[in-house]
């Protein structure tokens, strides 16, 4: 199966080409995409783009949709927990 | 700016049986469309893979000689009349149109209740989509809960991904269920769907009267305390899936000027809202289902390229379709004690982190929403908005452009067209 590699909190993963950055995240063993804003994590809830909970920064980009977007080749990924 | 005859937003099964019906019909149509492949929430990554109408009908999208299918397209507002804001991976743009098709779908009910905002804790169908993604669920231990036949879809989905469906629990009763599955047998299709599910579902438990009260875990979900009956017990797992039906994407419609009722678009026995010109079809007009989607977004996608006889044909179809909504939607309905799982201090707006108490004390969404962010958060209420409606019986109000956060260029875009207060949707 092809694969992309992508880079997550500094670490890099190879993960099923086509995978979202959802799921590049949870195959890292990252399970918190974010902090609320009283500090507590967040992941994934709807899977369709709606409740913004899987929100991280992609590129340097804030605020992207992990469930979204679809890992690709170099793709830098940061999430709030890691902050 | 592109203009086109017709423009059909969504593309699930009502966006893409409008698009092809009108494209057919000899119109010139444009289909935009938030998704990496056109299919929606039921042909999620692509309709092909799924069934053979799925396949169907992708096949005739693909075909369509004046169809312009555009993915990756968020529609964020109304411009002018006759014109739309979209928003796309490189930048905004404007589509202009005479005629407008809305099939924007639906998302699910999420209630809160103690834990709900745990990593672990999912939609249901949000779980199945974020599978479809490539999460990982191999050997994880899942509870499916709370209410409508995507519980038993989704289930079957887990276990063929290798899951460990710990459980199924429905908050309706059997005396429900069963009124409701005494007539299936009349229908060959549907009871060879329900036969097929029980067959991969096999023995995984299914309790009927069962609801989850309480999500355990400190930075991750580790057990759910269920309640049945009189029973009450923790369940340890890994993964709760949780969802009580759907609700109508009906944002962007109203932002146009639709009428809304109890949350879905109006429209007449020919799919048309309230305002001229523009017509709706699928689950942003009520929840019924593919069935009733594909049908109405045929209809819908006839009657904009001015072909009433072609739609004719179609009314008993959806009629059939409507009715066996309406049994679901009684067989389904929510149990009060629903209303009573938040604690005073259980978040009911994750993103501005809201609690029951705060907002218990409030009237009204309006008043609720001045006073403590609620639904002022990225999500713009599309979450606690419809949570708040079931706990306290509230209507948002005031729909106001743009109906999904936009990058600033978008924005300003808009701003010329419209006065927006910048710093609310930021
Ligand atoms: C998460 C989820 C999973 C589901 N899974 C199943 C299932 O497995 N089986 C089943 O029978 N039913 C399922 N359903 C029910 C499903 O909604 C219907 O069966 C069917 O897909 C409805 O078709 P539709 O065309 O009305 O809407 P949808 O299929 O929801 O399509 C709407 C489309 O519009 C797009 N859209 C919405 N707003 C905008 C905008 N502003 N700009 C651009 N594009 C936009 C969306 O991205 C989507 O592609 C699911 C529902 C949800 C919410």
């Amino acid at each position: 199966m092809a694969k992309v590699n992508v880079v997550i909190n500094g670490r890099p993963i190879s993960v099923a080409a086509g995978s979202s950055v959802a799921a590049a995240l949870a195959l890292a063993g990252v399970t918190a995409t974010r902090r609320s804003i009283t500090g507590a994590a967040r992941a994934p809830v709807c899977g369709i783009g709606v409740c913004y909970e899987c929100r991280v920064t992609i590129n340097g980009q804030a605020h992207r949709l992990s469930c979204q977007v679809a890992c690709a080749e170099g793709m830098q990924v940061v999430t709030d927990a890691a902050l | 700016m592109q203009r086109f005859e017709i423009v059909v937003v969504g593309a699930g099964p009502a966006g893409i049986a409008a698009a092809v019906s009108a494209a057919e019909s000899g119109a010139q149509v444009c289909v935009l469309d938030a998704g990496a492949a056109p299919g929606g929430q039921i042909w999620r990554g692509g309709a092909e893979r799924h069934s053979r109408t799925a396949a169907r009908w992708a096949t005739r999208l693909r075909q369509g000689q004046q169809i312009s299918v555009q993915q990756n397209t968020q529609v964020v507002a109304p411009l002018a009349a006759g014109e739309l804001l979209v928003e796309r991976p490189d930048g905004p743009q404007s589509i202009g149109y005479d005629r407008l098709i809305l099939a924007t779908g639906a998302r699910e009910l999420l209630l809160p209740f103690p834990g709900w905002t745990l990593p672990g804790v999912t939609g249901v169908g949000g779980l199945q989509a974020l599978i479809k993604g490539g999460v990982p669920i191999k050997g994880r231990r899942v509870v499916v809960a709370g209410s409508g036949p995507l519980l038993l879809a989704v289930a079957a989905g887990l276990r063929r991904s290798g899951a460990e469906v710990r459980l199924i629990a429905e908050q309706s009763d059997w005396a429900r269920l069963l009124a409701f599955g005494a007539q299936l047998p009349l229908d060959p299709a549907r009871l060879l769907q329900a036969l097929r599910l029980r067959a991969t579902l096999g023995r995984t438990a299914y309790r009927a009267g069962c609801w989850v009260e309480q999500a355990h875990g400190a930075e991750q979900l580790e057990a759910v305390t269920l309640r049945h009956g009189a029973q009450r017990w923790r369940e340890p797992c890994e993964q709760l899936a949780c969802g009580f039906g759907l609700v109508p994407n009906s944002e962007l419609a109203a932002t146009l000027g639709c009428a809304i009722n109890a949350g879905a678009v109006v429209v007449d026995y020919a799919q048309q809202t309230s305002v001229s010109g523009i017509l709706a079809a699928g689950e942003v007009a009520g929840i019924a289902g593919v069935e009733a989607a594909l049908a109405e977004g045929a209809i819908a996608g006839y009657i904009a390229a001015g072909r009433p006889a072609q739609a004719q044909p179609l009314l008993a179809r959806r009629a059939a379709a409507r009715r066996f909504a309406r049994r679901l939607e009684h067989t389904f309905a929510l149990r009060a004690e629903l209303r009573q799982l938040a604690s005073a201090q259980t978040i009911v707006c994750r993103c501005e982190d809201v609690h029951y108490a705060a907002l218990a004390e409030h009237p009204s969404w309006r008043s609720a929403k001045i006073h403590t962010r609620c639904g002022m958060g990225p999500c713009q209420g599309r979450i606690c908005g419809a949570a708040t409606s079931v706990l306290f019986g509230w209507t948002p109000e005031s729909i106001r452009p743009p109906v999904a956060p936009v990058a600033l260029a978008t924005l300003i875009t808009t701003s010329s067209a419209h006065s927006i207060n910048l710093e609310e949707h930021v």
